[in-house]
């Protein structure tokens, strides 16, 4: 018999209308990287929080080193040697690093903080492993990538050995999760435990020893990743073959719907302009995508497009209107659906009903309402056909909350119903940030779906796959200006990636249609 | 330069109470709940505080030992009162302003009714004197010993005691550190292992003794040892919520943001001793007005820029994450 550093046994787990995690059993080894994969609400997090302390199993049991353990609280989990580095980080953000890392095992004399030796052990945790950090800085001031690194080494600071990664990489930039894989690795080769929670099968391929899926809440199975294959694990986390490859046909360009003409829109967070002298066109029928690294103005640009924000200068035409000073409830009009980039923050109404949301582009139109008052029974139908058409899944239909729901349905809810509206123009942000295969090959069918019923697909993506696969045209932003234009079916990724940095720029091609 | 030494004097004890009390509501709200009640807290403790001196005043005990037991009692009163505070925002997950604000209107009613019962008046008389001619030695030192160590009260050495005791408990302990952090992310407070209830109930408390004894010291310092059911503590429980958001959650801007209130007060009341205010012949009613206009227009303009603990006024759900 094996010798299991944890082992988690016939673990269940139910919330009101749905059970999160169904009898499973996950076993980890000492010095190995387990991946517990699934797509978006199969239960990875719940399992991890169980483990934590976070939540309390209706049935199971877990053991550490073969012995039964409670771990009723994080406390509980500390002192056995767990620790989690959450999906959401749980930073407090007026404080500086150093407190957060400190925060709940605080050195102290008589209650009296000693920030000195704490300052010395971590400096030493942050050198060791190459995490670096400014032990003063406050939360609020530094990168996501950073904040990352203060969580770890808040699981270092406590000595943990058994370290929970949830989702740890959705966050980062490309530089930062091959930074973050190897530090995995070299925590396993230290003799740490670790469980990495994911959807990235590049990712698990790269690192994990062993993997263990989730579907829907029920455990499908434990594999070894050496005699494993990319394709093997996603049909086992989706339950079906999932194709990486999108497939479309050549695209039948038609007029065009959005023109933007020298935009400049000033930053908020420094002097200089945040988007500067930007022109292109996007025509019906085609998929254009806004390529580049994360803050080179994509938001701003997006913002001035939506009328979220107020652009210094330039004209933005859509379907040959001038839509540049018109509110956001008048473009929408004219034919603008939007699926925003901060799905929390501007998608949706989290403490709204689904049906709600559904219906939030809509409900002042006669369909909906008459003089003020909402039409309850017409919203719901009109829901109900949406979430059956475009496959939304919750826990009690049109009247879950949506905060209740997983990522990958909130961002199908908004899909349905910015698709459904009247749109000339889609306008997509990251549309798959965060979700799963799953998930994401539906987004992609959906985008180009739009494209070839004949309507202009905008999508702003930071993921290189992404916009090689779905664009029929690429525009890289790099600090505020458009550097290239580039055809996917004949650039490469590392070409793409040397325009992305700015090592490489050429302008946009003027009309090459000679119009 | 006698009448600078004269508003300094008589502004003190005005403004000691509002530091205090602000303080208070601080610590409650640094932990994540809105302490509307400061208000009614106040009379409560000063209520008490009063009744105690009313009781001993005739012992023959020496005045200012009868100030440390009464400030205690109004200490004790005080948290005993948050405590409802405390059990229906955090065990009940109550809407924080609504509590706060029905305790507010409770307490003059129970104190008018009590009074007429057993004093047959509005409130409580004493006859106590707790004014400090000079304080030996310190009274000594040029300026300052005139300023702040003649013809003052205990309360104000009291006052500033406070003072420093919450800027160490803030910045220095782990006390005040999880205090903050459940104030600013409860859930993350959570992840590490703090019980985000315990830390509420422990800052609501602390604001419930820190208002109890504000009120006490109000009705010592501004009132002459008397407490009325009709006048209560003249919104200085709100004027103290004004003063905490204007001094931007930090103890040392407090102090400040007291002084200043106080200090208007001070000068509203004060008009015949200044010949060039006196002169214009404004009358005096719209000097008194000063301090809360005062409170209006700096709220107005401070509140854009006011960053209040994030989580506060928002009852803590594990469940929610």
């Amino acid at each position: 018999m094996e010798n299991y550093i944890v082992e988690m046994l016939n673990i269940t787990k139910k919330f009101p209308g749905i059970i999160a995690n169904d009898n499973i059993t996950l076993r980890l080894k000492k010095g190995e990287i387990h991946a517990l994969l699934g797509e978006n609400g199969a239960g990875k997090s719940t399992l991890m929080s169980v483990l934590f302390g976070l939540y309390q199993p209706e049935g199971g049991e877990i053991k550490k080193n073969g012995k039964i353990v409670n771990i009723s609280n994080p406390n509980d989990a500390n002192a056995l040697g767990i620790g989690m580095v959450h999906q959401h980080f749980k930073l407090v953000e007026i404080f500086t690093v150093l407190e957060n890392i400190i925060l709940g095992v605080e050195p102290n004399k008589m209650g009296f903080l000693q920030q000195k030796e704490a300052r010395e052990k971590v400096m030493d945790l942050s050198e060791k492993y190459g995490l670096k950090i400014d032990p003063d800085a406050l939360i609020e001031n530094i990168t996501v990538g950073m904040q990352q690194r203060v969580e770890i080494l808040k699981m270092l600071y406590r000595d943990n050995e058994i370290l929970i990664f949830d989702e740890p990489t959705a966050v980062l930039t490309p530089q930062e999760i091959k930074e973050l894989l190897h530090i995995m690795k070299e925590f396993a080769n230290e003799g740490k435990s670790i469980l990495f929670i994911t959807h990235k099968l590049n990712e698990i391929m790269e690192v994990a020893d062993q993997c263990t899926v989730l579907r829907k809440g029920k455990y499908i199975g434990t594999v070894d990743v050496k005699n494993t294959t990319k394709e093997e694990l996603s049909k086992m986390m989706v339950g079906r073959d999932i194709s990486f490859k999108v497939d479309k046909k050549e695209p039948e360009v038609g007029d065009v719907v959005l023109s933007v003409k020298n935009l400049t829109v000033p930053s908020k967070t420094h002097k200089n302009n945040a988007v500067k002298d930007v022109s292109f066109d996007v025509r019906a029928g085609e998929v254009v995508c806004l390529a580049g690294i994360e803050g080179n103005g994509q938001s701003e640009f997006v913002n001035a497009l939506t009328g979220l924000e107020k652009p210094s200068s330039g004209v933005i035409n859509l379907c040959g209107k001038d839509i540049t000073k018109s509110s956001i409830r008048q473009r929408s009009i004219d034919g603008m659906s939007h699926i925003p980039e901060d799905r929390h923050k501007h998608g949706l109404v989290l403490d709204y009903k689904l049906e709600e949301n559904l219906v939030l582009q809509r409900y002042w139109q006669p369909e909906f309402q008459n003089s003020g008052f909402i039409k309850f029974n017409e919203v719901r139908k009109y829901a109900e056909r949406l979430i059956d058409e475009y496959d939304i899944r919750s826990g009690k239909g049109s009247e879950t909350i949506t905060r209740s729901m997983s990522g990958g349905n909130q961002q199908k809810a908004i899909i349905a119903r910015e698709i459904d509206k009247e749109h000339e123009l889609l306008i997509a942000v990251q549309p798959t940030r965060g979700l799963d295969v799953g998930a994401i090959e539906y987004v992609h069918k959906q985008l180009i779906a739009r494209r070839d019923a004949g309507k202009a697909v905008f999508l702003v993506s930071l993921e290189l796959e992404e916009v090689m696969n779905v664009s029929d045209r690429i525009l890289v932003i790099y600090e505020g200006e458009i550097v290239g234009e580039l055809d996917p079916k004949t650039t490469t990724v590392q070409e793409l990636g040397l325009y992305m940095s700015g090592a490489k720029r050429d302008g946009i091609k003027e009309n090459k249609d000679g119009e | 330069m006698d009448t600078i030494y004269y508003l300094i004097q008589n502004m003190l004890p005005v403004a000691i109470p509002l530091l205090l009390v602000a303080l208070g509501g601080m610590y409650s709200e640094t932990s994540g709940i809105i302490n509307i009640a400061l208000e009614g807290i106040m009379l409560f403790g000063a209520f008490f505080g009063a009744l105690f001196v009313f009781i001993v005043q005739n012992s023959g005990m020496e005045p200012q030992t009868i100030l440390l037991l009464g400030m205690l009692i109004a200490a004790i009163s005080g948290s005993i009162y948050s405590l409802l505070l405390s059990f229906a925002s955090v065990n009940m997950k109550a809407n924080q302003v609504i509590t706060g604000t029905s305790l507010n209107m409770l307490i003059p009613a129970v104190i008018l009714l009590f009074s007429k019962m057993f004093f047959n008046s509005d409130g409580i008389t004493t006859n106590m004197n707790f004014y400090i001619k000079e304080i030996p030695i310190l009274s000594k030192i040029p300026v300052l010993g005139e300023m702040f160590f003649q013809r003052t009260y205990l309360t104000v050495m009291i006052g500033f005691a406070f003072l420093i005791v919450a800027v160490i408990v803030f910045y220095k302990t782990k006390f005040g550190l999880r205090l903050r952090a459940c104030g600013e992310h409860p859930h993350a407070a959570d992840s590490v292992g703090i019980n985000v209830y315990k830390m509420r109930y422990a800052g609501v408390t602390i604001s419930g003794i820190l208002a109890g004894i504000g009120g006490f010291f109000y009705s010592v310092g501004v009132m002459d040892g008397n407490v009325s059911g009709h006048t209560g503590v003249a919104g200085f429980g709100f004027l103290a919520l004004a003063v905490m958001i204007f001094g931007q959650w930090n103890p040392i801007k407090i102090l400040f943001a007291a002084l200043f209130f106080a200090f208007l007060r001070t000068l509203a009341y004060s008009i015949s001793l200044i010949p060039f205010l006196d002169n214009l012949g404004i009358d005096q009613t719209y000097y008194k007005m000063l301090p809360y206009i005062a409170t209006l227009i700096v709220l107005a303009f401070t509140s854009k820029r006011s960053r209040a603990p994030k989580a506060e006024g928002i009852p803590y759900d594990k469940s929610k994450r």
